[in-house]
């Protein structure tokens, strides 16, 4: 007998018998829970997100999309980035006024090659307000997960509020389970140690967000 | 590296040895007021945790109910995602099947995100037995595997060194398993972290095999959820070509949406933030993205006689999230070590009998690693009541009866050293049905009080050897109710 008959066989002798199908799912679970917490208008929801972030060491830009490029440009040079990954979808113009050279990640080019790069840009799938959180689901203009993962420095792009909801439940409606999905809320960070927080020991040290707004 | 816990003395002597550890106590005093004081605010944010704690305790009930069910869902949204699932009845098994896989790529070591379930199965050691070397990438079980020591909190493995403790190990131990520590290495825990970066950074871009857990295996989607904040869970879970998940049957949630409720209490209960800064969600494979080879190890190993335990089944609702430990007066005396197991606290102490059986000394003395004051139970996401579990498992070592081991019921016999307890419990049942003999028995204990002794003789000699007896008063309850009409002439 293989061991999924002798576990499935032994669960269901647990349970006393073979179980019926799981009709009960929807009344077993009351989901009397909040969808989300308190009342916002828009522009508040957006302020908690930059609120959040910043909370957990997040450093929060805002522009509108004209301001975009200049500071981009910016924040790479504040860093003294030379080099910056470009996810092969990330919008041209985010980067046009940027001065450091594009890396473009490919299919074969090693961890070892993506950890000299200094400097990554991305957008991000959906934004999550009451946690401050951003989930990058490698759509194109994110790119492979590991390119959002090696890199010292990670600059956000979000457009608000097109991307931002409240909270969780409406975060997961949005997104799509079948894609590799990374959750972020702040820069990496350790409390192992004392339990003294202290950012970045494997993931990008500096998180930048930029709540970008208008077309 | 890491040592198991074979041969552990059973809880009362190791807490009576970790209590006189002051260091151990200052560590982790320090470290379970600061995360119970900011849990309570994470949680206060939320007006309805209430609602959602019932709600994650209806759906690891509605789950484990229809087990059977969702694991053979679960196999197959992996499979068609790309995934091949693996059955292992217990920790020799999966043990196996873990190295044939790593074996088949062709590679001798391995990188490995936190995981209580590989920590379980003792699989670091079984592959170092096997020629394979296994990395422990989370910081505080590198400290851990670095100073061959035992991890003692489930989310703080390394809770109780401190920074001295931790930059001693590094200097010394770093330079055997890779890059050294740099020279002059300080004790804050920013140097500190630098220097653990540094070190697992060059294994992190030379790994071909990552090793994990998951906190959460979505059964409708196939999709597997790790949570994490330090970012070595990312580099395990996407730099390497092949990754290999090892987690318990009792992790799965049905739908998608249910992780609603998870992702909302699990960071608030365990390091008591809104959101902890990385959580990975994968579904088999993506072209291009990430490992292209996942293979996915279901464990029994104990769960599914835990299931058989109606009352006992509920500490399979745990999601790991280590809330009843740093609340746990116990806990925070005598550390995670006493615990003898690898869930340590107020849920090790119902977790490990049921899943190890309550036959070995350290099994049968967990379920008195309590005070039974109920702080576990309240903050549990997903109301374990541990309280009532310890209880039972109490009756159940002293007692014995049938119970389910490996899948067949088998009658314990009462364990061993409870005879005097036992005894004296069959002796006062006897007095409780003859009042007469009662009564007689009181007035007698009442006019020789003043020659009892301070301490039991024989068998009795432990229970005082930490308590005082109670002092007999001068008249029985029931004499002194008939002589004052139960108080009416009090005084008289």
């Amino acid at each position: 007998m293989s061991s999924r008959d002798v576990i499935l066989g032994r669960v269901r002798r647990a349970l006393g018998g073979p179980a019926a199908p799981p009709t009960s799912y929807d009344t077993d679970i009351d989901r009397g829970y909040r969808r989300e917490h308190g009342e916002r208008t828009v522009e508040q929801t957006v302020d908690l997100l930059a609120e959040n972030l910043a909370d957990y060491r997040a450093i929060v830009h805002r522009a509108d999309s004209g301001e975009l490029p200049e500071l981009i440009a910016w924040l790479l040079a504040a860093r003294g980035a030379r080099t910056v990954l470009v996810p092969p979808g990330l919008p041209p113009e985010w980067l046009s006024a940027a001065d450091p050279t594009r890396v473009h990640d490919r299919a074969d080019s090693t961890a070892a090659e993506l950890d000299r790069v200094e400097s990554v840009v991305t957008g991000c799938a959906v934004a999550v307000a009451e946690t401050g959180t951003l989930v990058l689901d490698a759509s194109p203009d994110q790119g492979r997960r590991r390119i959002t993962l090696v890199p010292d420095h990670h600059i956000v792009v979000v457009r608000v509020p097109d991307q931002v909801v409240s909270a969780v439940p409406q975060a997961l409606e949005r997104l799509d389970p079948t894609r590799p999905l990374t959750w972020i809320s702040g820069p990496s960070a350790t409390s192992d140690i004392e339990l003294d927080r202290v950012e970045g020991v494997h993931g990008p040290r500096t998180l930048e967000v930029i709540l970008v707004s208008g077309d | 590296m890491s040592g198991t816990f074979v041969g552990m003395p059973a809880f009362p002597k190791a807490a009576h040895d970790a209590v006189r550890n002051t260091t151990l106590r200052a560590n982790l005093r320090h470290a379970t007021h600061t995360i119970r004081d900011k849990r309570a605010r994470a949680v206060a944010e939320l007006d309805d945790w209430a609602q959602l704690r019932e709600a994650g305790k209806q759906i690891k009930d509605h789950t484990l109910r229809h087990l059977e069910h969702y694991l053979v869902q679960l196999e197959e949204s992996v499979t068609a995602a790309g995934g091949t699932v693996h059955w292992a009845a217990d920790a020799d098994e999966a043990n196996r099947i873990v190295t044939r896989l790593v074996r088949d790529t062709g590679e001798s070591e391995v990188v490995k995100v936190k995981s209580m379930a590989t920590q379980e199965i003792g699989l670091n050691e079984h592959l170092e037995a096997e020629g394979i070397h296994a990395y422990e990438t989370d910081l505080a079980e590198l400290i851990v595997q670095l100073g061959d020591d035992r991890p003692s909190h489930i989310l703080v493995p390394a809770i109780h060194r401190n920074r001295g403790e931790i930059r001693d190990i590094f200097e010394k131990e770093m330079g055997r398993w890779g890059r050294p520590a740099p020279d002059g290495l300080s004790d804050t825990p920013a140097e500190l972290a630098e220097a653990a970066r540094l070190h697992l950074r060059e294994k992190f871009l030379r790994a071909k095999v990552g090793v994990s857990g998951a906190n959460f295996m979505v059964a409708e989607t196939g999709t597997l959820v790790v949570v994490e904040s330090e970012g070595n869970g990312r580099m395990c879970l996407t730099l390497p070509e092949t990754l290999i998940s090892v987690v318990g049957i009792e992790k799965i949630v049905p739908t998608w949406r249910d992780l609603e409720v998870f992702l909302q209490t699990l960071p608030r209960s365990s390091t008591a933030e809104r959101m902890n800064p990385y959580t990975s969600m994968w579904t088999g494979t993506s072209d291009g993205d990430g490992p292209q080879t996942f293979h996915l190890v279901l464990i029994d190993n104990g769960r599914t006689d835990t299931l058989a335990d109606e009352v006992g089944r509920q500490a399979l609702r745990c999601i790991r999230c280590s809330a009843c430990l740093n609340v746990c007066p116990v806990y925070e005396r005598a550390g995670g070590h006493a615990y003898g197991s690898v869930y340590p606290g107020p849920i090790g102490a119902i977790l490990s009998p049921q899943l190890r059986g309550t036959t070995s000394d350290i099994d049968a003395s967990l379920p008195y690693a309590s005070s039974l004051c109920g702080a576990c139970y309240e903050v549990c996401p997903v109301a374990i009541d541990i309280p009532e579990v310890l209880v039972h498992l109490r009756e159940r070592v002293v007692q014995g009866g049938e119970v389910t081991r490996r899948g067949a019921k088998v009658t314990l016999k009462p364990a061993k050293g409870h005879a005097a307890e036992r005894a004296a419990m069959r002796a006062a049942r006897w007095a409780f049905t003859h009042p007469a003999a009662l009564a007689t028995g009181q007035r007698l204990a009442s006019r020789t009080r003043r020659f009892h002794p301070r301490t039991l003789p024989g068998p009795g000699r432990a229970w005082t050897a930490t308590r005082d007896l109670p002092a007999i008063p001068a008249e029985p309850f029931r004499d002194w109710w008939q002589r004052t009409d139960g108080g009416k002439d009090a005084g008289k």
